[in-house]
């Protein structure tokens, strides 16, 4: 964003009269509600298209009614939501009730203050990006759990104790795993660690060495179970918690929650692409220093593959949602802290000898002599 | 700076106002919940002085395991369900005596400090820097660290055996 | 890196905030109201709730929540480690052992002991 208002400052003549700050300012609050009309459509379109590949995945066709293909059910579902009776359960606690749904949306949407998407295009390019976003995502557990506790409600409260549980339990090996990628970069920045590798598949960090292979695994499984999403998703299981922590919640205070888990499932595909599959590298080069079309062409494609990238893995979740039975609390737990924990262990010291031995060498430069 | 000074304040007054409710709130469960306003005005105070790695920290940490433990450790007391039991006011002099205490050890850390720092912050990346001193400077106290978690870790570990065996006799999970 | 490089999440920040209290403003003007007293009670799958939901929680929770503060402080230490780990070659990874294998004990320990069931 940095980067877009040098740029107009530099070239438009007439914002030499207004003081920096505010062209900043100004261009920041446009790109900040930018993001927010690409979060929330892009968010709402994924109910749909989870919709369409749970239909196809079972034989059966899913919502087609609303516009060709089905293609604005979400539009009609958002409507719906607002249109329905704002119910604040009288046993509730209502201050609490209220600002549940604040929190879960502010920590989710939050995160995408430092996802990139293209070479230039960053709301903000923190030296800490990956901690930026771990650190702001802690922020939704607190809100489930506000809005378990709010209900009082047996089956809200327990999911939310459960969906806290195991987020927290999750996040140990999932932040163990990112730092295989640290060590090879030795940055925190987003755009410094898709920097570090290339367009082709054998320069991402995914085909580096065999323990950052293993770490993308371990990231997406933990990232998949903090998203609370089938196969771990005994906090919001329909079959013995109706919805989970958002049982209670209906209208558009219920869409919150579910905007914020959908928009979750694509940060954490984003972030996977980011530090494992090569982000937005493309093979074409960006030039520097000048303002032209080139550029910004290369911008748009990198735009687009990381984008690709990005909702393949999306995809992802949604097959493993429709294929994958429900595992058990104790399960979750164990697979948790007894596999995961362990093996994001074993590669972080795997990671660090094979940086001994071999330098930041991949497999594909010492094949390749 | 005029707008550096009022961000600082607008967090200064997060932190206390926060503060002050999880001091005087009735409700236990809103003295836990209004930490996290308290924990995210201190996160942006560190951002403001240049410090980005304990900013991040501060949330992952304070937000994300603390605060859930304090919580989850609210769920776990008795007569919950009353909540306007709790944060009641004891023991106001012994309360009085600790307070003072503390209040000379901040008021001596206040008036030793040199807070002219304003106009010489470079805004830097600081983990690299972190590294640094905690490889090399601060070795010793760093392993130690570990040590310190070792034993946390043991007590865990107590913890559970009491808590569990005292448990079998009801309780829902 | 300069502070205004901050600026924008503190914008998302208030836009997002913005936007939920948009949304729940209109809808909540939009939206019919029927009060109900049924309508209002908790929703237990029909059944009539019985109890208070609030009651005492198992402490299963609270130990993974202490687990997961001193992992966490665990790891956070690693992340300086992780970013100069080029620099500081098999000295830096000699310390870093001798870090993980102390905690090791401790994750063996609580194995041992039972801390990771749930059951």
């Amino acid at each position: 964003m940095r980067y877009f208002a040098d740029w107009i400052i530099e070239n438009l003549e007439f914002t030499r009269a207004i003081p920096s700050e505010y062209v900043y300012l100004i261009i920041m609050v446009v790109g900040g509600l930018l993001l927010l009309l690409f979060v929330v459509p892009m968010a709402g379109a994924l109910t749909f298209v989870e919709r369409r590949v749970a239909g196809k995945m079972q034989s059966r066709i899913g919502p087609n009614r609303v516009g060709p293909q089905g293609i604005f059910q979400f539009v009609a579902d958002g409507v719906k939501l607002i249109l329905k009776e704002d119910i604040i359960p009288t046993a509730a606690d209502r201050r609490l009730f209220k600002l549940a749904p604040y929190i879960v949306f502010v920590g989710s949407f939050l995160t995408f203050a430092a996802l990139p998407f293209s070479q230039k295009l960053i709301a903000a390019d923190l030296n800490i990006g990956i901690l930026y976003i771990f650190a702001v995502s802690s922020m939704v557990v607190v809100g489930i759990i506000m809005s378990g506790w709010a209900s009082n409600n047996n089956l809200s409260l327990l999911g939310g104790m459960r969906s806290a549980a195991q987020i927290i339990s999750y996040e140990v090996p999932q932040i163990l795993s990112v730092l295989a990628v640290i060590l090879l970069t030795g940055t925190l920045g987003m755009q410094g660690t898709i920097k570090a590798q290339g367009w082709a598949p054998q320069h991402w960090f995914l085909f580096h060495n065999p323990f950052a292979f293993i770490a993308f695994f371990v990231f997406f499984i933990s990232a998949v179970a903090e998203c609370n999403r089938i196969p771990f998703d005994i906090p919001e299981a329909e079959s013995e918690l109706v919805s989970g922590y958002n049982t209670e919640y209906s209208g558009f205070r219920f869409g919150l929650f579910f905007l914020a888990e959908f928009a979750n499932v694509y940060v954490i595909s984003a972030v996977a692409v980011t530090l494992f599959l090569g982000g937005w590298n493309t093979p074409f080069y960006l030039p520097t220093g000048i303002w032209g079309l080139l550029p910004s062409a290369v911008n748009l494609a990198g735009l687009i593959t990381f984008l690709i990238k990005t909702f393949v893995l999306v995809f992802v979740c949604m097959w493993l949602r429709w294929t994958l039975p429900r595992l058990r609390v104790d399960q979750l737990m164990t697979v948790g802290w007894k596999y995961m924990v362990p093996i994001a262990f074993f590669n972080l010291v795997g990671t660090a000898v094979w940086m001994l031995v071999w330098g930041d060498k991949s497999i594909a430069a010492l094949l390749g002599g | 700076m005029q707008s550096f000074n009022i961000v600082v304040y607008v967090f200064a007054a997060i932190i206390v106002a926060s503060a002050a409710l999880v001091a005087f709130s009735r409700n236990l469960v809103y003295s836990a919940f209004a930490l996290l306003f308290t924990f995210f005005g201190v996160a942006g105070i560190y951002v403001m002085l240049s410090a980005d790695f304990l900013a991040a920290v501060q949330l992952l940490i304070y937000v994300g395991g603390i605060l859930v433990l304090i919580i989850f450790a609210v769920m776990l007391t008795h007569r919950i369900s009353d909540v306007e039991i709790s944060n009641q006011s004891l023991r106001p002099a012994q309360g009085a005596l600790i307070l003072i205490g503390i209040m000379a050890v901040l008021l001596g850390v206040i008036f030793k400090t040199q807070w002219s720092l304003e106009g010489q912050l470079e805004y830097q990346a600081t983990t690299a820097l972190i590294g640094d001193l905690l490889l090399k400077k601060y070795l010793l106290p760093f392993e130690i660290v570990s040590v310190l978690l070792l034993a946390a870790l043991m007590g865990a570990a107590v913890i559970v055996r009491k808590e569990v065996r005292g448990e079998q006799s009801g309780g829902k999970s | 890196m300069e502070l205004i490089d901050y600026l924008p999440i503190f914008i998302l920040l208030i836009i997002a905030v913005l936007f939920v209290g948009g949304t729940i403003l209109v809808s909540h003007m939009v939206g019919r109201r029927k009060y109900g007293k049924e309508k209002m009670s908790p929703y237990e799958s029909g059944m009539i709730p019985v109890g208070d939901a609030r009651r005492r929680f198992s402490v299963k929770f609270y130990v993974v929540a202490i687990l997961f503060v001193i992992f966490d402080i665990e790891v956070v230490f690693m992340y300086p480690w992780a970013v100069i780990f080029k620099k500081l070659g098999v000295f830096g990874f000699v310390e870093m052992m001798i870090f993980i294998a102390i905690l090791l004990v401790g994750f063996i320990y609580i194995w041992k002991k039972g801390a990771l069931e749930w059951a």
